[in-house]
């Protein structure tokens, strides 16, 4: 089964290259996003057999975070068709800039698409943190074409900063995992980089290479996880990739590495070191928000606004899994709602954009009587990502803050409070500005395919802010017992 | 052997120094090219009283084919087609990227010195070998403006890790190969310069003027 | 008692050295060039002559040569030759020794700029930037070779390169070996740095200093000039000849052969190459600088 949810959205992509017809295209970039669903919500009802040597298998961290992708591209999915739909229409070229230029072939776009769905999926799945980095260089090397989607000059600087940036963080991966097989070697000859070994052999490791070792991986999978300061490719490719990969890029990518940095932390944990990487988790996390708060305030791109906010969330993941006991337990429960929330928000950003024609937020005004649908979810979404009640956010946050309190460190929780407060204030300065005011044109009514995705995260952000589901409560819990015992 | 091992590791770190105080494109891809050649006996020579295996004959062959065949005559090729400027323009000068180099060299060392190999591990200059290719590579990506120099400096780490992965972790029998993923990475780099060097709308991807994104202009 | 042979071999053969240089060169050029002897000729011609010292001058201007010539005697006495221990040797006199050749060069720029001619100033601000960046990797590599060799004296670390200590540590010791040949080059004048032939004052380095001198003084200057190739080519020499490993006087037989055959190498260097431009001779001698540091790091190692 596990096998079935790698392969089947990579054989759907291969064969997405090979089709003509763009409407058999569209139709099984969907049906395998369904097909994936279906697969990860039976995953969700039974254990599935690890396969492939034990390599892969479906733990509780990785049944959460295959739920949020799975369910996110699915998403993704039905929105693209209607967003490829109406590219094909556009005329090509850039506003004010008088340059030209042809998008990728759609074939490209859908096979990458799937593809990197596919790699996301053997990174959630993989036990064998040697397969776990070939996953996260898979995504990156399958998402590139994806930001390249508008072959224009900008999205050519933004492709190249991700994959430069990216690949270095990779090779910083590969020398941490070495570092990590030198750590936990064992006498006899063979030794495997298995989770379930290393977290064996764990307390026997050489300490001064498992810290060189997480400091390595964190550096390296954070890089994609976008923390500050290796930040700097998120806001590039965030806003120059069209929205609906934005949305994959920030709801599944990201967590995606920050998986990868949770199975390394598992390992310290078991060989005694939490202290350390959870010290370090802490500091990147808290420079991240710190980061974002900077770039936030007065960002005049609501695309990179957006994108800078997925710093600052990414941010709060590593503060809470740094603190640690019930910071973990709000850390996963904020992957989950961060996700669907972004997603949501990115998928709006893409609306507006169609709309207006301009990634300014200086030049869209009046959302809310132009794009009433558009308008509406975009001003939830301020008040969702910034984590107001009732939604998922907020439930998250307070968690987080509390857990911080709790353990006796009042510095901490107030420096998230103030940095959240100074996030805030930026974001609704701009996001309000635009959901407000006349409307210059009047924009023809948006399509369904359009609204109703993003609409449909908003419900479940909004219902995750009320109510979380028997089954998600359970998952979570045992996932964050996965990360240490809670206080 | 041992000295065999170091007499390579001390010649693949002069590479790295050299690249670093290069002012001549030329001059760059030349050592890249050397130091893939020098690299290819690594394996063969810590294979040691093990005798040699067709794995390590196979990742000595495949890494001169690679590294010090393949990619400098696909950056040679790129130089020649396109229009590109010989002469380097580092954002630090060549003897400030020397002094560098110094200081890295020097950290390479600290750190290697800080970190034990386990007994019977490789020999004591693996790790600060790799761990100042490693360094260098990252800093030449750093301090150097065209995309070409920077695929360059890309391909030095990456050696580095080469250099780590061989000598330290062999043991481990398929992070080694995995180490060969990474040359994917710079194929695309490499392929994604061909291509944009000789191609149409990029007359060359000269990375100081990837000005367009940013946030500090803006304002 | 052979300590002082060496020194005896330094002060009777140095003037050798430019000869073999020469004519070596002269070989490359197809020509017959010069006798072997010529610098001992010339040297005695010079000390025939009478000097001539220009009005504007000062003592300053009298005491270069004298002061170059004595600071390189007794450098000449404490460099060891032929895997014996140098007449003069104690813990730590490879400061001293690098302090003489400072103090030779400060006689001789001070000398230069005595005379008030600015090509002389010119050359004297040249030669102090270069020695500025020789002096670090000349001073660096020696220590690499006093951490392998253990010794803490020139004659300590010099007279006890064995075979064994080369197959120990080749890497560091090649290291060395090249940097100090590139101080030696850049030391003694000779081409990637300077080029003694040049007829053209502008680009000169070392020779442009001492255009003023005549007579016993250009003799003196001469001679200084020769010990010091030897002096600094038994350092290279001493360090890369295993001589430890042969009897007494086979050790200094090979001694004396391996510094006729570095001048041979000059002569090919010179042969070969061409002056670099002034601006890249700093990036040599860093290089030299940075050859030294690696081998000092792989000796700590």
């Amino acid at each position: 089964m596990i096998g079935a949810l790698i392969i089947v959205p990579a054989l759907a992509g291969a064969l997405c290259f090979g089709l003509r017809n763009n409407r058999a295209r569209r139709a099984l970039l969907v049906a395998a996003a369904a097909a994936h669903a279906a697969l990860a919500a039976a995953a969700w009802r039974g254990s599935p057999a690890p396969t492939l040597y034990d390599w892969l298998a479906l733990d509780d961290l990785g049944r959460l975070f295959l739920g949020i992708t799975s369910l996110l591209f699915l998403v993704a999915a039905v929105y693209a068709v209607g967003y490829l739909a109406r590219e094909k229409g556009r005329a090509a070229g850039d506003r004010g800039e008088d340059f030209l230029f042809r998008n990728i072939p759609e074939a490209v776009f859908t096979g990458c698409l799937l593809l990197f769905l596919s790699a996301m999926t053997l990174v959630i799945t993989s036990r064998h943190l040697g397969l776990l980095w070939a996953g996260v260089e898979a995504t990156t090397l399958a998402s590139a074409p994806l930001i390249h989607f508008h072959r224009h000059r900008r999205s050519l600087e933004a492709t190249w900063k991700y994959l430069v940036l990216c690949s270095l963080g990779i090779a910083v991966a590969l020398l941490g995992s070495f570092f990590l097989s030198v750590a936990l070697r064992e006498t006899s000859s063979s030794s495997s980089l298995v989770l379930d070994d290393l977290l064996r052999r764990a307390p026997a490791a050489d300490v001064p290479w498992l810290r060189a070792a997480f400091i390595c991986l964190l550096v390296g999978y954070g890089t994609k996880m976008g923390l500050a300061p290796l930040h700097s490719w998120l806001p590039d490719a965030h806003s120059e990739a069209p929205s609906v990969v934005s949305a994959l890029l920030s709801g599944a990518l990201l967590n995606c590495a920050f998986l990868a940095i949770l199975r390394v932390l598992q390992v310290c944990l078991a060989a005694g070191q939490g202290e350390f990487a959870r010290d370090l988790l802490l500091g990147f996390g808290l420079f991240s928000m710190a980061t974002a708060a900077v770039f936030l305030v007065r960002q005049p791109d609501f695309k990179r606004l957006l994108a800078y906010s997925s710093v600052e969330h990414m941010g709060l993941l590593a503060v809470g899994v740094g603190l640690g006991g019930l910071g973990n337990y709000g850390a996963l429960l904020h992957a989950v709602s961060h996700s669907l929330t972004k997603g949501m928000l990115f998928l709006v950003a893409g609306n507006i954009l169609a709309a207006y024609q301009t990634k300014a937020a200086g030049g869209v005004r009046g959302l809310l009587r132009g794009l009433p649908a558009s308008g509406i979810l975009w001003t939830a979404g301020l008040f969702a990502i910034a984590g107001s009640p009732p939604f998922g956010t907020f439930l998250s946050e307070f968690t987080l803050v509390r857990a911080a309190l709790e353990q006796g460190r009042p510095v901490v929780a107030g420096a998230m409070l103030l940095l959240l407060a100074v996030i805030f204030a930026g974001m609704s300065r701009t996001m309000l500005a635009m959901s407000h005011g006349e409307a210059a044109t009047k924009h023809p009514a948006e399509s369904f395919l359009a609204v109703a995705p993003p609409a449909v995260l908003a419900a479940l952000a909004l219902l995750l802010g009320l109510f979380i589901p028997p089954p998600l409560e359970t998952t979570l819990r045992l996932a964050a017992r996965a990360l240490g015992v809670p206080l | 052997m041992n000295s065999w091992i170091d007499a390579d590791l001390v010649l693949i770190t002069l590479t790295s120094l050299v690249l670093l105080g290069a002012s001549r494109l030329g001059t760059t891809i030349r050592m890249v090219a050397l130091q893939g050649v020098l690299l290819s006996p690594l394996p063969l020579l810590l294979a040691g009283d093990a005798g040699i295996t067709l794995r390590a004959a196979g990742l000595a062959v495949a890494t001169v084919l690679i590294k010090g065949i393949g990619f400098p005559w696909l950056m040679d090729r790129a130089v020649r087609g396109g229009s590109l400027r010989r002469e380097l323009d580092p954002r630090l000068g060549y003897n400030a990227s020397l002094l560098a180099g110094v200081l890295l060299l020097a950290v390479a060392f600290l750190l290697s010195s800080r970190l034990p190999l386990p007994p019977g591990e490789g020999t004591p200059l693996v790790l600060p070998a790799a761990l100042f290719n490693i360094l260098a590579g990252m800093f030449v990506i750093a301090s150097r403006r065209q995309a070409i120099t920077q695929v360059l400096g890309y391909l030095v780490l990456e050696n580095g890790i080469y250099v780590f992965g061989v000598g330290i972790a062999s043991h481990q029998p398929l992070l080694v190969e995995l180490g060969i993923l990474l040359d994917v990475f710079a194929a695309v780099f490499v392929m994604g310069i061909v291509i944009f060097h000789m191609g149409r709308e990029l007359d060359h991807i000269d990375t100081g003027r990837m000005t367009l994104l940013n946030d500090w202009e803006k304002e | 008692m052979s300590g002082y042979a060496g020194l005896l071999a330094a002060l009777v053969l140095a003037p050798l050295l430019p000869g073999v240089i020469n004519r070596t060169k002269s070989f490359f050029a197809g020509r017959r060039g010069p006798p072997l002897l010529q610098p001992y000729f010339d040297l005695a011609k010079l000390l025939r002559k009478g000097a001539v010292y220009s009005t504007t001058t000062t003592w300053l201007f009298r005491a270069g040569p004298v002061v170059g010539l004595a600071a390189m005697l007794v450098a000449a006495a404490l460099a060891p030759f032929g895997g014996v221990s140098a007449p003069l040797a104690f813990a730590g006199d490879f400061l001293f020794f690098a302090g003489l050749l400072g103090v030779a060069r400060f006689a001789t720029m001070l000398a230069a700029l005595d005379t008030g001619s600015s090509f002389e100033g010119m050359g004297a601000s040249r030669e102090a930037q270069f020695a500025a960046l020789a002096e670090p990797a000349f001073l660096l590599g020696l220590t690499a070779v006093a951490w392998k060799t253990g010794g803490l004296s020139l004659s300590g670390m010099l007279g006890t390169t064995s075979f064994a200590t080369w197959s120990g540590a080749a890497a560091p010791l090649a290291l060395v070996c090249v940097s100090l040949l590139v101080v030696f080059l850049a030391e003694n004048a000779r081409i990637p740095v300077d080029d003694p032939n040049t007829h053209l004052e502008l680009t000169m380095i070392h020779e442009v200093m001492v255009l003023d001198h005549g007579g016993p003084d250009l003799a003196l200057i001469q001679y200084a000039a020769a010990l010091k190739l030897w002096v600094l080519g038994s350092l290279v020499v001493g360090i890369a000849l295993p001589v430890r490993s042969l009897a007494h006087g086979w050790a200094f037989a090979a001694s004396v052969a391996g510094m006729l055959a570095l001048c041979v190498v000059v002569g090919v260097v010179e042969s070969c190459l061409a002056r670099l431009r002034l601006t890249r001779v700093p990036q040599l001698l860093l290089g030299a600088g940075v050859l030294s540091l690696l081998a000092l790091f792989i000796g700590l190692k």
